[in-house]
């Protein structure tokens, strides 16, 4: 029986805020421990919590640009469970009433467009870290950094929507851009400002019901999340056909083994007992507020993704990998600016710019090569200076350098030969050294023409234009 | 002239004499402090060194010709759940027996910029749960009036203080009854105010849509200089509500013709003392003959009061008092192996038994699947009683009614069935779940010599109706004259 898997994404997202959600201490990261720390963010007896209206507004930015409905009325609850990194004793969250609802983020993935719905997004508060002694003998405590209690998340539920771990992927990535076009998040899953847990289940093709679920935590990389999910599939796959069945449980992926292991189960579950927080007023939020706010959206993925389709006449798929993130679009299009050849722009950067990037894992905002500096290389083989293939050495020169391509072709002396003297005395040589090969060409074995051609350009190091090696080389094999 | 005595108005008239200074009396508090209060057992801590550097400070004042406020130089005393800068803060449990805020309350605050002078905290039902001041974890206090019996609870303390002239006026707090009833069985004044009237910031919470900061005085005149004092929105606190605070001493005023006072049939219960009612029908009377219109009046939903109370009330305790875990602030149990051991110990040893009995049940009243038949049903109800009373006010512009069904009851009376004493705040509880504000003031007293008092419930932020109300009461009579007898 051929099965398939159902998945549902809950992301955690931290704002960026300057101060925290329901007091005034700065959300610094990497701070002293303690000391981004008031009566409110540590549970002081006796203090209250006041809603920061900026986190509120980002919330709302997010629900807008995910197509939700925002709430006029929503309302913060108490999550209550007990763990020293929640000093109060319960996290301030929302439960019945949600700030916004029913929206969607659309995914491309193997060129099929899809939508993957957004139940919910709500807005809470973070908890802190907990620091542990090394070992029971040395050092048997453990210690409680408050500096991240009360930083603002909001918490975006997908619909049980996604069949696939690129599917999975593909929205995480998507949801990802959305939060850093928005300038409400950096996305940063090592970091932590950017979590993931994953509901998954498998069913057989084409049944409608869900299988048992399973709840995947501790995912810290978009590869762990594809990674988790993967395994995981496939172990529910096998308990099935094997006649097991799958029991309901939270499970922790191990980024070692590859593998998910039992953390607790359905009978180990929290019962939170929510409630509404009478310490707060429930959010009214008016039209005017939320039209304000759409007003001042910056353009986001999608549609940055069709202006470039149309602006820049480039295929949908070099639009979609150019606007995954606003930092290489900006890129593509400063270097636009500067060298108006899209498609040629996009070329390079999908495949070298990307190439590079990823072996030393940086982002485009850390690229040492700059867009004008891409562009003046563009401009290099544009106008003959170098060839194309010479190009490759000299961007590999300005990636690890930082330097311009004019300053490395200068100093390297690899301007490219377009002295037509030079160039036959270099296809003559080669004549006389191939005298074999250059008959047999003469006879009709057509093929050997892009050998001789390989060496005349070995001759002059590369440098040798292409295009006239061609036409002179041709010219010459005709006498 | 013994100061420990005099009222916040008569103290503020001699000082700005400069016929006494703030030393003088506050000397005078700390004196009698010493002489009754091993009787009567109000503070849990004395703060002498900073009430005498503050008494100074006004004095210089005074002598440099300042004008000074109300409250400048007069010795006042704190229920123990305020939060003060510095100073021990308990609850009267055991789990805060060492915690020193690092922040002071917003009334703190509000107070100190007065030139307040505080003479310590006060004892109370731990975490103000309570009807008689038993349940603290430190030590019972009794009643002034006589010895055997309760002060009344949660605030306790303040009303035995206030009555037995250890300080001059005192702040308490009402979550359900816990100001009224405390003054009503010593014989003193006591005002909840509105809910959002007051920040509740700085006060460790019990309920937190039920608690309200309020003051106990010795006569209606203190408690409007008090309300002008506290009073006041405070963004810090969410449920405050930003609205302007009038001059209540603007309603001191003897003049009550046309005022319409609603007598709601279902606070005149079976099992009242017969002596309460009697005192509230004196009291009905002399209104009556001082031009007030009395209506009868329904307030349908009372019956459920108590119930709705202890659901919405343990609910909201049982997440409020989670924070009391033993990791960050207070006690922790010595006896553990690992961390939900440790959890379990601090709390089973840190919290009192009427604490630990409100936690449970509002854990349960808030499971999964007890939710919708209490907390949501409990809600829903509240929604309804709130209505009884906007009807009863389009009709009436106060409310009266006993504070309490009984007199002070003997100590150890009732400390084993809850119910009973659940029952004990039956006349107070529904204004709290209302939100709006309410008075007692003394009215009569027992055969046995005990205070009764008398309650007068009002509109949203209608605190002014009631002190005029209030005051016109005690301008005819010397109830809250008599003076119990210590010696």
């Amino acid at each position: 029986m051929e099965y398939e898997p159902v998945i549902g994404l809950e992301v955690h997202a931290q704002l960026l805020t300057r101060s925290k959600i329901f007091c005034g201490c700065s959300t610094s990261f990497g701070e002293e421990p303690n000391t981004q720390t008031c009566p409110v963010c540590t549970g002081q007896p006796g203090s209250l919590p006041v809603v920061n209206r900026k986190a509120v507004e980002f919330a709302i930015r997010l629900g807008l640009a995910t197509h939700c409905r925002i709430a006029p009325f929503s309302l913060f609850a108490r999550k209550n469970y007990f763990y020293p990194d929640l000093p109060k004793g319960y996290q301030i969250s929302m439960y019945e009433h949600p700030l916004a609802e029913n929206g969607f983020i659309e995914i491309t993935v193997n060129g099929i467009k899809k939508r993957i719905r957004i139940i919910r997004i709500h807005m809470e508060e973070d908890a802190g870290k907990l620091k542990h002694g090394e070992t029971p003998e040395k050092f048997p405590y453990s210690y409680v950094d408050f500096n991240r209690t009360g930083v603002p998340l909001v918490e975006i539920v997908s619909g049980p929507d996604i069949r696939s771990p690129q599917e999975a992927g593909e929205y995480l990535r998507r949801l990802r851009a959305i939060l850093q076009y928005l300038e409400i998040c950096t996305g940063d899953m090592e970091k932590g400002t950017f979590r993931c847990d994953a509901n998954v289940s498998v069913r057989p093709v084409g049944q409608k019901e869900f299988g048992t679920r399973t709840e995947l935590k501790n995912m810290n990389s978009f590869k762990h999340v594809e990674k988790a999910l993967e395994y995981e599939i496939k172990r529910q796959i096998e308990l099935l056909r094997s006649g097991e069945e799958v029991i309901q449980e939270t499970r922790l992926f191990d980024a070692n083994t590859g593998m998910t292991v039992s953390m607790r189960g359905k009978e180990e579950a929290h019962d939170y007992r929510y409630f509404p927080d009478p310490d707060l007023v429930p959010l009214r939020i008016d039209e005017r507020w939320i039209e304000e706010i759409r007003a001042g959206l910056p353009e986001l993925p999608d549609q940055k993704k069709e202006r470039f389709i149309q602006q820049y006449q480039i295929p949908e798929y070099d639009a979609e990998i150019l606007t995954s993130s606003k930092a290489m679009a900006k890129y593509f299009e400063e270097t636009v600016a500067l060298f108006p050849e899209p498609k040629v722009v996009s070329n390079w950067m999908m495949v070298e710019l990307l190439r590079e990037l990823k072996r030393d894992e940086r982002e485009i905002d850390q690229c040492p090569i700059t867009p004008r500096h891409l562009a003046g290389m563009l401009i290099l083989i544009k106008n003959g200076t170098i060839s194309g293939k010479i190009a490759k050495d000299v961007f590999e020169e300005m990636y690890r350098t930082g330097e311009e391509a004019e300053k490395i072709v200068k100093e390297r002396g690899w301007v490219q030969i377009l002295d037509r003297g030079e160039i036959e005395r270099a296809i003559e040589q080669v004549i006389e050294a191939y005298t074999k090969q250059v008959d047999e060409y003469r006879k009709g074995k057509e093929k050997i023409f892009g050998f001789l051609v390989g060496e005349v350009m070995k001759k002059t190091r590369g440098k040798a234009n292409p295009q006239l090696v061609n036409e002179l080389l041709k010219k010459k094999l005709k006498e | 002239m013994d100061l420990s005595k005099l009222t916040i108005h008569d103290l503020h008239e001699l000082l700005i004499k400069k016929e006494v200074t703030s030393r003088e009396i506050t000397e005078t508090l700390f004196q009698r402090i010493k002489e009754v209060d091993r009787k009567i057992q109000a503070y849990l801590l004395l703060t002498e060194e900073e009430a005498f550097r503050q008494a100074e400070r006004i004095d210089h004042k005074i002598r440099q010709g300042e004008r000074i406020g109300d409250l400048a130089g007069i010795p006042i005393a704190l229920k123990d759940i305020l939060c003060t800068k510095g100073i021990r803060t308990t609850c009267a449990s055991k789990i805060l027996a060492n915690y020193i805020p690092f922040y002071d309350a917003t009334v703190i605050q509000k107070l100190k910029r007065e030139g307040v002078v505080f003479l310590g905290k006060l004892n109370m039902d731990e975490f103000a749960m309570g009807s008689s001041t038993e349940n603290s974890g430190f030590q019972i206090t009794r009643n002034p009036w006589n010895l055997e019996r309760i002060p009344g609870g949660s605030s306790g303390g303040s009303a035995a203080a206030v009555a037995s002239d250890e300080c001059i006026a005192a702040l308490g707090t009402d979550t359900g009854g816990s100001i009224r009833q405390p003054a009503s069985c010593c014989g003193v004044v006591g005002m909840k105010p509105t809910y959002g009237r007051v920040s509740r910031y700085g006060l460790v919470a019990f309920a937190s849509s039920l608690d309200q900061i309020g003051p106990i005085t010795k006569d209606v005149t203190d408690c409007a200089i008090m309300m002008n004092a506290i009073s006041g929105y405070d963004p810090l606190d969410s449920t405050s509500v930003p609205r302007e605070v009038p001059d209540y001493k603007q309603f001191l005023i003897q003049e009550i013709k046309g005022i319409r006072i609603g007598i709601p049939k279902e606070y005149f219960i079976e099992g009242m003392d017969p002596e309460v009612e009697k005192s509230i029908w004196e009291a009905i009377e002399l209104y009556r003959s001082l031009g007030a219109e009395i209506e009868n009046i329904s307030l349908p939903h009372t019956e459920y009061a108590v119930a709705v109370y202890y659901i919405i009330c343990t609910a909201e305790a049982s997440s409020n008092l989670a924070r009391y875990d033993g990791v960050k602030y207070g006690f922790r149990s010595a006896e553990y192996e690992d961390l939900l051991e440790m959890y379990m110990q601090t709390r089973a040893k840190g919290f009192g038994q009427e604490v630990k009995r409100r936690i449970i049940l509002g854990t349960y009243v808030l499971s999964a699947g007890y939710y919708e038949a209490y907390y949501r049903k409990a809600s829903q109800v509240r929604t309804l009683m709130r209505s009884d009373f906007e009807e009863a006010f389009r009709k009436v512009d106060v409310i009266l009614s006993p504070t309490a069904p009984t007199p002070a009851f003997r100590i150890g009376e009732k400390v084993d069935d809850p119910l009973q004493m659940y029952l004990s705040d039956i006349h107070t509880i529904p204004v709290n779940l209302a939100g709006i504000p309410a008075i007692s003031i003394p009215c009569g007293f027992s055969k046995d010599g005990l205070p009764i008092g008398l309650q007068l419930m009002g509109r949203h932020f209608d605190e002014g109706t009631l002190l005029r109300v209030a005051y016109t009461f005690e301008q005819n009579t010397d109830f809250h004259l008599k003076k119990p007898n210590l010696s």
